[in-house]
């Protein structure tokens, strides 16, 4: 096997040396009963050859994104990504180690985590950030629990606008820690802030908003984030689409206690879902409250700078029982390959980037609003929208599929059995999204409706 | 006139009056190492014995110091909240955590002495 | 005063006065003084070209955003010096031995890479209609199927993104499975030698925690934990092989005891590599078991994640799998996303989306590789190593528990007895000598804990000259020379920080002087 360096040579000698005679002698303190005397059904060993041509045809029965013309958001983006990022960040150096848990011989991933850090407070305009999440989702509802340790409350307020896995995820923490969540009706025509605040109470931890809403529609938080404050709750603010702060106000401007979001538009790949990286960014009188790894600048004896976890009294191998979360982990090479865009962005990047965005979605909101059979229902939108169409989404989405264009997500998939949304559809476009392309969508949504 | 007593917990509580001041010992300093954050309990919480009132954290260690007699805190130390290289594991000194207007003596009385708390020490590893 | 953690010092301990190596700029020949990103930046300065272009506002409902991000200007020549520069300050298993126990730390291969960025794989949106991702969907039902076959057991949830998630994963399924049955069930029974996560997730899941002590032969005193067994417990959370490294001998009489307790067993997978495609879990009586992919099969630990840890589950506990789950309904594979339309009763959701899906690319890849019959191989070998180590070892430290390990070795800190050298000292100079240090001060029950794994990637070669510098540095310490060890390491990009510092005054993000 050429993953295993031990000869049968090397084997018997260590064997010796340890004093048993075969490697069933090794395992000498399972039950006999559990022992495989072979191994258990699944194919032998192959080359990398037929691996690869394994994996090659489970491929080949996909339609790539990067093949067709594709509008699909929801919460991922389909991104062009410098070739430097994907170089970087496959240098074993930081592919291969491990949590940077003794600092002498980690000084790389450290720096590149404070310098993260900084990039995600920037972007959201919040003071300090943690070293990432698993994603926006897992993000969304450790920010609830935060709010909720913060405010001693258990009452979390919702916008209908959270994307639903986003809420879903949330929803199973609240089940099994006793806190509450009130929320209104979806809406795809956006929600009343108005209503929010409304349902904000004295023993309400936290209104959680998002915008981009998970139709496209962008908010003004400044004054629910008044209304939050007024009550003693904190806002927290979630973002799907981290690009769309090169362009619109930063969360931190408007208010926000903690922001939470996706950071996968940034230097990682569509990957069918994972891994993506949670973003998580707040103010430093809440920091000890924070979940997830914090990286700090310190000295070594030498009076150097140089950088360590810290803060780690909040962990679970500290506090145990007690820990802010039981998140051990964060996305570190996602977060790496975000960084590495984000400095390749720079100012000027991250601001073109997005305008280019947006400025394709204009084009493309109105192409389709000239087709008959398609409703643009956004009043504001970065770079997604929801339309509405004269057929069901779910087939729509299906037909145009067949004809190799990846359209656009039902809202059925994502709100399944409200009927309210079975003929709309969200529609994202990015950098990556030509006129031709647009061209072909518009061109199949005629045949189609 | 205080007097000073010690709990299994390694708190030392130096009694005046129905004021009892609780701080932590030597020994459960020297456990901890050097200490990074203190959080002291609000002047007017009532706390029952046994239950959580300050929390202390080291780098590789966080801790609770639980409230070693019933009663209301009448003051937390925020000048170790501030600096938590001011918490003291001298018994009466400035480094203590809060102070308790105890609400029933009694609770003293299963306390150590400064003798037997030194006994104490011995029996642990 | 609780919960007092073995004290050890983190104050770097004052360096002797050797000369230094003083150079104007700062570096010293390949290793490099790098300044952070935002000391570097210039305005007018990109890594990217992207033409600017006129936009209306009217769309935006004035919300534009006033003032620039802050983010510094660089072109990509600097980036990618800035990227490469840092990575040499790291240690990775790809630079060298990481015996760092309870990690496992093995080889990555680069085939597995390339295979997760194949077009049609790494490009897939997630929400994709189901009709176009028929080959995602068969690579997760086929990495099911291994996991499944390895493990015996029925069903596995995939969507966990790491082992911590997956452990949530589990301990919800009892909670649920608990609640279906109309019972109150509220305590989960914890070795105290169990991560630290085991604690954290029960208690995010509403249960209370009670420890099970363990025995002078470092396995789960089971009188112990038939005594505490009553109608109020949940289950336990076991690791097994655990973290000392030992087999839990009576792990089918403590999965017998506590199902005639009403209970459950959740089993920590975090030391699956010791027994993978050799005995499996469902043999044993559990009835739900994370797997690390990043630990067992080998997807990049990537400086802290990301991870995957699919979460397999007994018949009892299968109902409750969360949403997202792929069936085949004999036509075609379908992702069950939709909690109504699932056949069970699904306990909710746990992350965005379906999973770690380039984790599982990675992972299924390297199983393919190996094969049955080289994963047996390969948790042989690992095995072997660890045995290796304590036998070359065990008569200069001190090996925690007599007898065979599995794939980790635990020593203590009793051979540093009186040399005024600790465990945090020892492994520093490990440092020096070009290795990475083992595990420390884990797991809790032995005092001063190293904890050896070195995984089946390491030739017998490299585990000798390990032996070599660990006995080489315990006579040593045992010598006396313990200036030695506090100055440790000498020859890092950094030496000893100083993590008091860091944590009493905490400078989190770099901000304009």
């Amino acid at each position: 096997m050429r993953y295993l360096p031990l000869t049968d040579e090397d084997r018997e000698e260590m064997l010796r040396k340890i004093g048993v005679n075969d490697i069933n002698g090794l395992f000498a303190d399972v039950p006999a009963q559990a022992l495989l005397k072979a191994p258990v059904d699944l194919p032998p060993r192959q080359g990398e050859m037929e691996v690869e041509r394994i994996m090659a045809e489970m491929a080949a029965k996909n339609l790539s994104p990067s093949t067709s013309p594709s509008f699909l958001g929801g919460g991922a983006y389909r991104h062009h990504i410098p070739a430097t990022v994907d170089y970087m960040i496959q240098r074993g150096e930081f592919l291969t180690a491990y949590t940077p848990y003794q600092p002498e011989v980690s000084q790389g991933t450290l720096q590149v985590l404070f310098e993260f850090q900084t990039q995600v407070a920037l972007l959201t305009g919040m003071e300090v950030a943690n070293a990432s999440m698993y994603d926006g989702a897992t993000s969304a509802a450790e920010a609830v629990m935060m709010a909720n340790r913060v405010t001693r409350r258990e009452r979390a307020v919702i916008a209908g606008g959270l994307h639903p896995h986003y809420r879903e995820v949330t929803e199973t923490h609240a089940k099994y820690l006793g806190f509450e969540i009130v929320s209104p009706e979806p809406n795809a025509n956006g929600d009343s802030m108005d209503e929010l605040i409304s349902l904000i109470d004295d023993k309400t931890s936290c209104v959680m908003v998002q915008t981009p809403d998970v139709f496209g529609n962008l908010y003004d938080l400044t004054k629910i984030a008044e209304a939050a404050h007024e009550k003693g709750a904190l806002l927290i603010a979630v973002n799907t689409e981290i690009i769309s702060l090169g362009l619109l106000e930063a969360p931190g401007n408007q208010g926000a206690d903690i922001v939470a979001a996706e950071g996968q538009s940034i230097g990682n790949p569509l990957g069918f879902g994972g891994p993506y990286v949670g973003l998580f960014a707040t103010n430093p009188k809440y920091v000890r409250q924070m979940p997830g790894r914090v990286c700090g600048e310190t000295k070594d004896v030498e009076g150097k700078r140089g950088w360590v976890l810290t803060l780690s009294t909040r962990e679970q191998h500290i506090r145990r029982e007690k820990a802010t979360s039981n998140i051990c982990t964060n996305s570190g090479l996602c977060a790496l390959a975000f960084s590495i865009h984000a400095s390749l962005l720079g100012d000027e990047g991250i601001k073109r980037l997005a305008r280019t965005n947006h400025a394709n979605a204009c084009t493309l909101a109105d192409m389709l609003a000239k087709v008959s059979g398609v409703e643009v229902l956004n009043k504001t939108f970065f770079n997604e929208f929801t339309v509405k169409l004269a057929k069901p989404a779910g087939e729509v989405v299906e037909k145009l599929a067949s004809k190799g264009i990846l359209g656009g997500i039902p809202l059925s998939r994502l709100f399944p059995g409200n009927a309210d949304f079975t003929n709309m559809m969200i529609v994202a476009a990015t950098e990556t999204n030509t006129v031709k392309d647009m061209e072909a969508l518009t061109a199949a949504l005629k045949e189609i409706l | 006139m205080s007097t000073i007593k010690f709990t299994k917990d390694h708190e030392w509580v130096s009694v005046d009056g129905d004021v009892a001041t609780v701080g932590i010992t030597t020994y459960a300093l020297e456990q901890l190492g050097d200490l990074v954050f203190v959080e002291v309990p609000d002047a007017g919480k009532s706390v029952s014995v046994g239950e959580e009132a300050a929390v202390v954290e080291s780098v590789k260690a966080a801790s609770e110091v639980y409230a070693p007699v019933s009663g209301e805190v009448v003051e937390g130390n925020q000048a170790i909240a501030d600096d938590p290289a001011q918490v003291s594991g001298e018994a009466g000194s400035d480094g203590w955590f809060f102070k308790i207007k105890m609400s029933n003596t009694s609770e003293l009385d299963g306390m150590m002495n400064d003798a037997e708390y030194d006994e104490y020490l011995g029996t642990l590893d | 005063m609780s919960d007092m953690s073995q004290g050890r010092t983190n104050v770097p301990v004052a360096g002797s006065q050797q000369p230094k190596t003083v150079t104007i700029s700062g570096s010293k020949g390949l290793e490099f003084d790098e300044p952070l990103i935002f000391e570097m930046g210039e305005e007018g300065r990109t890594g990217v070209d992207i033409n600017p272009v006129e936009i209306s506002d009217s769309r935006l409902g004035g919300l534009t955003r006033k003032e620039n991000v802050g983010l510094p200007g660089l072109s990509e020549p600097q980036i990618v010096r800035h990227y490469t520069r840092l990575s040499q300050k790291n240690y990775g298993i790809d630079s060298g031995f990481y015996p760092l126990g309870s990690c496992t730390m093995k080889h990555n291969p680069r085939v597995n890479e390339k295979i997760a960025r194949m077009r049609g794989l790494g490009d897939l949106h997630p929400l994709q209609p189901q009709s176009t991702v028929q080959g995602a969907l068969e690579l997760i039902d086929t990495l099911a199927h291994w996991l499944k076959t390895l493990t015996n057991m029925p069903a596995v949830a995939m969507s966990p993104a790491a082992g911590a998630h997956g452990e949530l994963c589990g301990m919800m399924a009892i909670a649920a499975a608990i609640k279906a049955r109309g019972e109150n069930r509220t305590r989960v029974l914890v070795p105290e030698s169990a991560h630290g996560t085991n604690p954290a997730t029960a208690a995010a899941c509403g249960f209370t925690v009670d420890s099970i002590p363990a025995t002078a032969k470092g396995r789960v005193d089971i009188a112990a934990f038939k005594a505490k067994l009553g109608p109020d417990v949940a289950g336990i959370m076991l690791t097994n092989p655990n973290t000392c490294g030992l087999f839990e001998n009576d792990i089918i009489e403590i999965a017998d005891a506590i199902h005639e307790a009403g209970g459950y067993f959740y089993c920590d997978g975090a030391n699956l590599n010791a027994i993978c495609g050799r005995v499996r879990p469902g043999d044993l009586g559990i009835d739900c078991m994370h797997i690390n992919l990043h630990k067992t099969f080998s997807t990049p630990h990537g400086g802290g994640g990301p991870g995957a840890g699919p979460t397999v589950l007994s018949e009892a506990l299968a109902p409750f799998a969360p949403v997202p789950y792929v069936i085949h309904d004999g036509n075609s594979f379908k992702l069950v996303e939709d909690v109504n339309e699932a056949d069970g009763v699904p306990f909710g959701r746990l992350k965005g989306y379906h999973g770690q899906m380039g984790m599982f690319t990675r992972a299924l890849a390297f199983m393919m590789s190996h094969g049955a019959d080289g994963l047996m191989q390969a948790s042989g070998d690992a095995v072997l190593n660890a045995n290796y180590l304590r036998a070359s070892l065990g008569d200069i430290l001190s090996v925690s528990f007599d007898g065979l390990c599995m794939h980790e070795v635990l020593f203590d800190d009793r051979f540093l007895k009186d040399t005024g050298v600790s465990t945090l000292d020892f492994a520093k100079a490990m440092i020096d000598e070009g290795f990475h240090p083992m595990t420390m001060y884990f797991p809790l029950v032995v005092h001063g804990a190293l904890l050896m794994e070195p995984t089946e990637s390491e030739s017998k070669e490299t585990l000798d000259l390990y032996i070599k510098t660990v006995r080489g540095l315990a006579e040593k310490a045992k010598a006396g020379d313990a200036e030695f060890f506090h100055d440790a390491p000498r020859h890092t990009p950094r030496r000893r920080l100083d993590e008091t510092a860091a944590a009493r005054n905490p400078v989190l993000r770099w901000k304009p002087q």
